[in-house]
C-alpha cells in the first residue's frame, strides 16, 4: 500500500490552530474575576467551638515557633487541629496572591500586606481587634500591619494581620573575641566605629554581613545607620508610602556613606556579594566574626550553639543618650478573605499573645519578646543569655516608640530590584552614595505612582 | 476521507499541544497586552509593555546578557564535543570515557548549580587549587564578582551540556562510513583534512540539535542563575528568564513579564530557525 504523502500545514492550519486557542483562551480582559469579600467588622464571639475544626495554614519554613504554638494550642484545644504547611519565605511571597484567591487557608504567613489587602485577599480584622481588645495595646505594636484604602499608605486604617512576637534587629557580638580587642558596648556610633578598627587591626573579621543573591543583606547595617543619622520616623513615613515621602534625603546620604566606609576598610569579608545569609549566620556562630547585624530570631538558636558567649546591643545613636532605633517588625499572620474558619484562626491569634504557656513558647523558641498588652507578664529567661538581651532590647525599642519597619518591605519590587542590585554594587565599589538612593527613590515613585 | 482519517490521529496530540502549548502562549500575547497585577482588575495599555521592554536597559540588557551566555552554552560544548568526538573515535576502548562524559547530562542543572557555587566561592576547590599552584593573587569568589559572574554562570552551562553534544557527535561519527576516511587517508589527507572533509559534514544534522538545544537553553536560562547568583552581583547575571519570573511573581507586572517573555520566543525563534534550515 503506498504510504500517503505528507502534507505541509497550509495557512488554513495555522489560522484553526489559532482560532482554537483563541477560543479556548476567551477574549476577554484578564484578572477581576474574584470580587471582594466585604469583610465583617462586628463579630460575635469568635472561638473554635467544641466541635473537630481542622486549620489549615502557610508557614515559613525554618522558623518553627509558628509551628510550636499550634501544637500547644491543640494540645489545650483538642478539637482543633492542624494542617500546616511550610515554605521558602520567598515562595510564599511569590504565590500569595494566587493562594490566597484561588485556595485560601485560614491562617497565612504573609510579606507585606498592603497590594493583597487592596485586592481584597485579605480580612480586615478590625472586628476582632474591637473583640479581643487588641485596639488597647501600644499602638505601634500593630502600627504596620494596618493598611489604608486601596493599599496606601501603611501604618493607618484598618488591620489585615497579626503577629506573635515583636521581633528587634541590632549587632550581636561575640564575647570572646570582645575580650580580645578590650570591648565595652558602645555609647556612640564613633565608639562602635573605634571597636570595628581595632578589631581589623587585631586580625579579627570585624563584622559577619550577607549581600549574595537578591536578599539586600546589607540593608540591615544600612538602615540601622540610616537611623542613626536621621529619624526613625520619616524612614517608616517612607515605607508606608506616606504622600511625599524620599529615601532620598541628606541624611540617609551620610549612612550610605558610612556604610561605604565600612565596606572600603575591609570590615566585611571579602566574598560579601557571594555570602547568603546562613553562611553568615554560621561564620559569626563559629567565632569567625566579632559583630554580626541581625535580628532576634536568631538569638534562641545562638544560645544553644554558644550559650552565654553572645551579647547583643541596639546600634548605637550619633551622640551619647540620644534614643536607638531599630527595624521592629513583626512577622505578619493574617486571614484571607475566604478563609473557612476565620473565627477560630483569630481565636488562635489571640490565645497566642494572651496565653501564659504561648508567651513562654514565643520566648523559648522564638527568643523574641511577645505582643500583648503594655502591662502583660514578660516569660522568664536565662540571665546572661542574648535571648535576655535582645528582649530587654525590644522593651527599650517598644517603650521609646523607636521601631521601625523594614526599608525593602516598603514596595513588592523594592527589595529584589532596586535595594539588592544597588547594595551590590556599593559593595562592588560600582556605584557612588548618592546615586544609590537616587536610583532606589526613582524606582519606588515608579512603583507606587502606576 | 482520508484526509478525515488524518485528523482523527492527529486529535489527541492536538488537544493536548493546544491545552498546554498553544493555549498558554496566546494567553501570554494576550496578557502582555495589558497591566495586570495578576489577580485584581486589568487595564488594556497596547504595546505600551514592548515600548518598555525595548527601551528599559535593566529589561534589554537581560537579553544581552543571553547573548553573552550563549556563546558560553554553546561554543563550549560544540568546541569540545567536536573534538572528544574526532578523539574518541580513535580510541579502542572510548565507552568508559564517553559514560564520563555523559555525566553531567545526567546531573539536573539546578544540583549543578549549587555544586559548582560551593566549588567557585572563596574558600572551594577552584581557588585552593589557583593557591596550590601559586595563582593565588587571581583568587576571588566567582560568583560575587561582577566582573567574572556572568563567564562563571556561563562556564556552569557549557560544562552541564558538554555531555549532551559529545554524546550526539559521537554517535554521528560512528555513522560515518569508515570507507571515507579510508578513501581520505589513501588521498593524503592529515587529520586536520580529515576532521574538516569528513567528520564536520558526517555530523551536520547532529551538530544542527546540539547548537539549537544549547541555544535555546543560553536563550531561555533560568535554573543555573536562580541558584547561583539570582541575577547579581548588580544587575552582572540577570537574563529574560528570570527576569520574567521577577516580573511576574515578586513585581506583579504580569503583563510586562508577558511582554518580556513573547520577546524573548521571537529571539529563540529567530536565532534558532536559521541553524535548522542550514542543518536540514
Amino acid at each position: 500500500m503506498p504510504l500517503p504523502r505528507l502534507r505541509r500545514p497550509g495557512p488554513h492550519a495555522i489560522v484553526a490552530a489559532a482560532l482554537v486557542s483563541a477560543i479556548v483562551v476567551g477574549c476577554s480582559a484578564p484578572g477581576g474575576d474574584h470580587p471582594a469579600v466585604t469583610s465583617a467588622t462586628a463579630v460575635v464571639e469568635p472561638d473554635c467551638g467544641t466541635g473537630p475544626v481542622v486549620l489549615r495554614a502557610r508557614f515559613e519554613a525554618g522558623f518553627p515557633l509558628a509551628k510550636a504554638l499550634t501544637d500547644e494550642f491543640t494540645r489545650q484545644h483538642p478539637n482543633v487541629t492542624w494542617d500546616v504547611r511550610e515554605e521558602q519565605f520567598a515562595v510564599l511571597a511569590q504565590n500569595a496572591p494566587r493562594l490566597l484567591a484561588d485556595n485560601p487557608p485560614d491562617l497565612a504567613r504573609l510579606p507585606q500586606v498592603s497590594d493583597l489587602a487592596a485586592d481584597g485577599l485579605l480580612r480586615d480584622l478590625d472586628g476582632y481587634a474591637a473583640w479581643f481588645g487588641w485596639d488597647d495595646w501600644p499602638a505601634a505594636q500593630l502600627r504596620q500591619m494596618r493598611v489604608g484604602p486601596g493599599g496606601r499608605p501603611r501604618g493607618e486604617g484598618p488591620l489585615y494581620a497579626m503577629g506573635f512576637s515583636a521581633s528587634v534587629t541590632g549587632v550581636f557580638y561575640n564575647k570572646d573575641l570582645a575580650e580580645r580587642i578590650g570591648f565595652r558596648e558602645p555609647a556612640t556610633l564613633a565608639e562602635f566605629d573605634d571597636a570595628l578598627a581595632r578589631a581589623k587591626d587585631a586580625g579579627i573579621t570585624p563584622l559577619a554581613g550577607f549581600n549574595a543573591g537578591a536578599a539586600a543583606g546589607l540593608a540591615f547595617p544600612l538602615q540601622s545607620l540610616m537611623a542613626a543619622y536621621g529619624s526613625p520616623e520619616a524612614i517608616d513615613s517612607w515605607i508606608f508610602q506616606e504622600p511625599g515621602a524620599t529615601i532620598d534625603t541628606a541624611a540617609g546620604t551620610e549612612a550610605v556613606r558610612h556604610l561605604q566606609r565600612w565596606l572600603r576598610a575591609g570590615y566585611f569579608d571579602a566574598d560579601l556579594n557571594a555570602t547568603d545569609y546562613a553562611r553568615m549566620v554560621d561564620r559569626f556562630a563559629s567565632g569567625r566574626a566579632l559583630f554580626m547585624v541581625d535580628g532576634d530570631w536568631e538569638s534562641g538558636a545562638l544560645d544553644r550553639r554558644l550559650p552565654g558567649r553572645v551579647g547583643f546591643f541596639l546600634v548605637p545613636p550619633l551622640r551619647a543618650g540620644d534614643r536607638r532605633a531599630a527595624m521592629s517588625a513583626p512577622p505578619t499572620f493574617a486571614i484571607p478573605a475566604r478563609a473557612a474558619h476565620p473565627d477560630c484562626a483569630a481565636f488562635f491569634l489571640n490565645w497566642a499573645v494572651t496565653d501564659p504557656t504561648a508567651r513562654g513558647i514565643t520566648v523559648r523558641v522564638g527568643g523574641a519578646l511577645p505582643l500583648g498588652p503594655g502591662d502583660a507578664d514578660r516569660p522568664p529567661v536565662e540571665p546572661g543569655s542574648v535571648t535576655a538581651a535582645t528582649i530587654a532590647a525590644a522593651s527599650r525599642v517598644a517603650a521609646d516608640g523607636t521601631g521601625m519597619d523594614f526599608i525593602a518591605n516598603a514596595t513588592g519590587a523594592i527589595l529584589a530590584e532596586s535595594w539588592s542590585p544597588g547594595l551590590q554594587e556599593l559593595a562592588a565599589g560600582e556605584r557612588a552614595p548618592e546615586d544609590l538612593l537616587r536610583r532606589v527613590q526613582a524606582d519606588y515613585t515608579a512603583q507606587i505612582g502606576g | 476521507m482520508s484526509r478525515l482519517v488524518g485528523w482523527v490521529f492527529v486529535l489527541p496530540a492536538l488537544a493536548v499541544y493546544s491545552v498546554f502549548v498553544l493555549r498558554p502562549l496566546a494567553a501570554t500575547v494576550r496578557y502582555s497586552l495589558y497591566r495586570w497585577d495578576g489577580v485584581g482588575p486589568s487595564t488594556w495599555v497596547g504595546w505600551d509593555n514592548y515600548r518598555a521592554v525595548l527601551t528599559d536597559p535593566d529589561l534589554y540588557g537581560t537579553i544581552g546578557h543571553a547573548l553573552v551566555l550563549v556563546v558560553f552554552f554553546t561554543g563550549g560544548p560544540v568546541a569540545l564535543g567536536l573534538s572528544a568526538a574526532a578523539v574518541i573515535r580513535r580510541a579502542p576502548r572510548g565507552r568508559s570515557v564517553r559514560a564520563v562524559l555523559l555525566l553531567p547530562q545526567a546531573v539536573p542543572l539546578a544540583a549543578a548549580g549549587i555544586a559548582w557555587s560551593l566549588l567557585l566561592s572563596s574558600t572551594g576547590a577552584v581557588n585552593r587549587l589557583l593557591d596550590a599552584v601559586g595563582l593565588g593573587g587571581v583568587a576571588r569568589a566567582w560568583l560575587g564578582d561582577s566582573s567574572t559572574a556572568l563567564a562563571a554562570v556561563g562556564l556552569i552551562g557549557a560544562w552541564a551540556l558538554l555531555g549532551l553534544c559529545t554524546t550526539l557527535l559521537l554517535v554521528g561519527a560512528e555513522r560515518i562510513d569508515p570507507a571515507l576516511y579510508e578513501a581520505a587517508r589513501l588521498d593524503g589527507a592529515g587529520p586536520w583534512q580529515e576532521f574538516r572533509g569528513v567528520l564536520l559534514p558526517g555530523v551536520r544534522r547532529e551538530l544542527g540539535v546540539c547548537v539549537t538545544v544549547t541555544v535555546i537553553a543560553a536563550l531561555a536560562s533560568f535554573d543555573v542563575v536562580y541558584v547561583t547568583t539570582q541575577g547579581g552581583p548588580g544587575n552582572a547575571t540577570s537574563v529574560p528568564g528570570l527576569e520574567v519570573f521577577s516580573l511576574a511573581f515578586a513585581q506583579r507586572e504580569v503583563g510586562l513579564a508577558s511582554a518580556l517573555a513573547v520577546v524573548l520566543v521571537a529571539l529563540v525563534v529567530a536565532v534558532v530557525a536559521p541553524v535548522l534550515r542550514w542543518t536540514r
